[in-house]
């Protein structure tokens, strides 16, 4: 990274609230909740950048806002306040959150790739493996059947699922093997930025390596940025290069992962880390 | 003529709601409008919105002609003929060349129509997106964004199972470049008739309440990928056992005694006049 390089990824002051709000509301918080009139402030005015070919992570515990900012970035639901600027889109001069209905779905499937911690959110689970991948290709505008396939064969063999199996549905596959399949989708329009939640949650140990191992490979062949969230420390300290970490819907503390994992400087990282088994 | 209704059944208010919207339809190729379907003497979902388009047409000087998948003599299309007769006293016909409306179901004519002509389709299902997508907000947001991905996604997954398009009848058309729109369930053999035709050809789905329609030289093409060509149902080696022809849709019929299997032309009034030149 240099100093004047442009991020592929740049969020600006990004809120997420449910509910009203109040005028009490940033003084009675109790966690991200007010007490005066119940609004949630999911994420609550975060700024950071992503650079090319850069792993970030976020870590936080359950509710501190990773997933609802992940989702924000990937349009499954437009958040309250702040912008978000693509080098991918517009030169990154644009606000992707002000972008017409087309030219989001253009962002989703050509410049930006999604892998959720719950498969049924990413893929169909009733259309064939090869459809999955295929759906990404017809979005970005190509009618070439047989393009396609070849597409979606490279790509499960990259993931290692037998293209004997392309024509299955994903439901009749291992959580694991879903999950390849989720990540071989969101590589199918070789996207800038690829926005990873909590991949190998819920994944038994053996299964979870050869994912992790599977990320890192694509971070070396392909440069992909990529975004990253997990409360697994281990799984940050493999593969993110800088580390954001989130409490109640702020960042407490970000810098290099080791620096972060080494000497944590805000409380509650320090319980995080040495709450490492 | 039965002087206790009104001319063409219907009052005069609700056939120029109709016509108005036919009026849109016709300025927007294959957008749905939506109508008030009006209630008519027969069940939603049995010709209603053909019914209802016909009879705000219908005028004095016009010569009508109703099939049935192709057959003029269909107990649906002989009572939808009695019907429009018994309130406008209009002239009938089974001769596609002299009818300046046709009412049908399912199919299009053999013979080409001309610029006078209008042919008025009977939709069940208007929306072609219903296949991917069961919500009418959804939908109606597609067309509006001209997000036909899934549309696509369901004939590609149709390649990687069966290898091919499997989609008989109903075949999606992409009108003017624009509306993704669902021809009605005609045979996919009928599909090339409607790309740059010389006649009217307007849509009324009654139960679903939509009208749409696809003007004179409208640009209507199959969806199709680029190295996938469209296809038609082949009766490469089959003729009408009646009249002969091997360029028309053939109907297959099979009788049970002998089990013999028999074609004949699904176009009942081309394959008489096919018939009566032969026998010439």
């Amino acid at each position: 990274m240099y100093l004047n390089e442009a991020p592929e990824l740049s969020v600006n002051n990004l809120v997420v609230r449910y509910g009203d709000g109040c005028s009490d509301c940033q003084e009675s918080l109790e966690k991200n909740r007010c007490k005066v009139c119940g609004t949630v402030w999911a994420v609550n005015g975060i700024s950071f950048d992503v650079y090319p070919g850069e792993v970030l992570g976020i870590v936080g515990e359950s509710g501190s806002g990773k997933t609802t900012l992940m989702r924000s970035l990937y349009f499954d639901f437009i958040p309250t306040s702040g912008n978000a600027a693509l080098r991918g889109y517009k030169g990154g001069q644009a606000n992707i959150w002000e972008a017409s209905a087309a030219e989001q779905r253009m962002i989703k499937n050509v410049i930006m790739g999604m892998v959720y911690q719950n498969p049924v959110l990413g893929l169909r689970m009733d259309y064939s493996a090869a459809s999955n991948i295929a759906e990404k290709i017809i979005a970005a505008g190509s009618r070439d059947a047989g393009q396609m396939t070849g597409r979606a064969k490279e790509l499960l063999e990259a993931v290692e699922i037998p293209t004997s199996r392309m024509v299955e549905p994903p439901k009749n596959f291992s959580g694991g093997m879903q999950q390849r399949v989720q990540i071989s989708k969101a590589l199918a329009n070789n996207p800038a930025l690829l926005l990873l939640d909590e991949v190998t949650t819920g994944l038994d140990l053996s299964v979870q390596a050869k994912v992790l191992d599977l990320i890192r490979k694509i971070k070396a062949r392909y440069g992909i940025s990529i975004l990253l969230v997990s409360h697994d420390l281990a799984v940050i300290r493999m593969l993110a290069d800088r580390t954001i970490v989130m409490l109640d819907g702020k960042i407490v503390e970000s810098g290099l992962t080791d620096q972060i994992l080494e000497d944590p400087q805000h409380a509650f990282t320090q319980q995080l880390v040495h709450s490492l088994i | 003529m039965n002087s206790n209704y009104n001319y063409a059944f219907l009052d005069e208010g609700s056939k120029r709601e109709i016509r108005r919207s036919i009026l849109k339809a016709v300025a927007i190729p294959g957008y749905q409008v939506p109508f008030g379907s009006r209630e008519l003497p027969i069940g939603r979902g049995w010709g209603t919105g053909g019914i209802q388009l016909t009879l705000s047409l219908i005028g004095p000087s016009d010569t009508l002609k109703v099939i049935d998948q192709g057959s003029d003599e269909s107990v649906n299309a002989v009572n939808i003929k009695k019907f429009v007769c018994l309130c406008t006293d209009v002239k009938t016909t089974i001769d596609t060349r002299d009818a300046t409306l046709i009412q049908t179901r399912h199919r299009i004519p053999e013979i080409p129509l001309d610029n006078g002509q209008i042919l008025v389709f009977q939709v069940p299902i208007p929306e072609p997106l219903r296949i991917v997508e069961a919500r009418e907000e959804a939908t109606k947001k597609m067309h509006a964004e001209k997000d036909y991905a899934p549309m696509w996604l369901q004939l590609y997954e149709s390649l990687v199972k069966y290898k091919k398009v499997t989609i008989p009848s109903e075949y999606p058309c992409m009108v003017e470049g624009r509306y993704v729109m669902n021809p009605s369930p005609i045979p996919k053999f009928d599909n090339p008739k409607l790309h740059k035709a010389e006649c009217l050809y307007l849509f009324g789905a009654g139960r679903e309440k939509k009208i749409y329609a696809i003007p004179p030289h409208t640009e209507v093409l199959p969806l199709a990928f680029d190295d996938v060509p469209f296809e038609r149902e082949s009766f490469l080696g089959k003729k009408c056992r009646q009249c002969g022809s091997e360029n028309t849709y053939l109907d297959e019929i099979f009788d049970a005694q002998t089990g013999e299997k028999f074609y004949q032309c699904s176009d009942t009034s081309y394959c008489l006049e096919a018939r009566s030149h032969v026998s010439k």
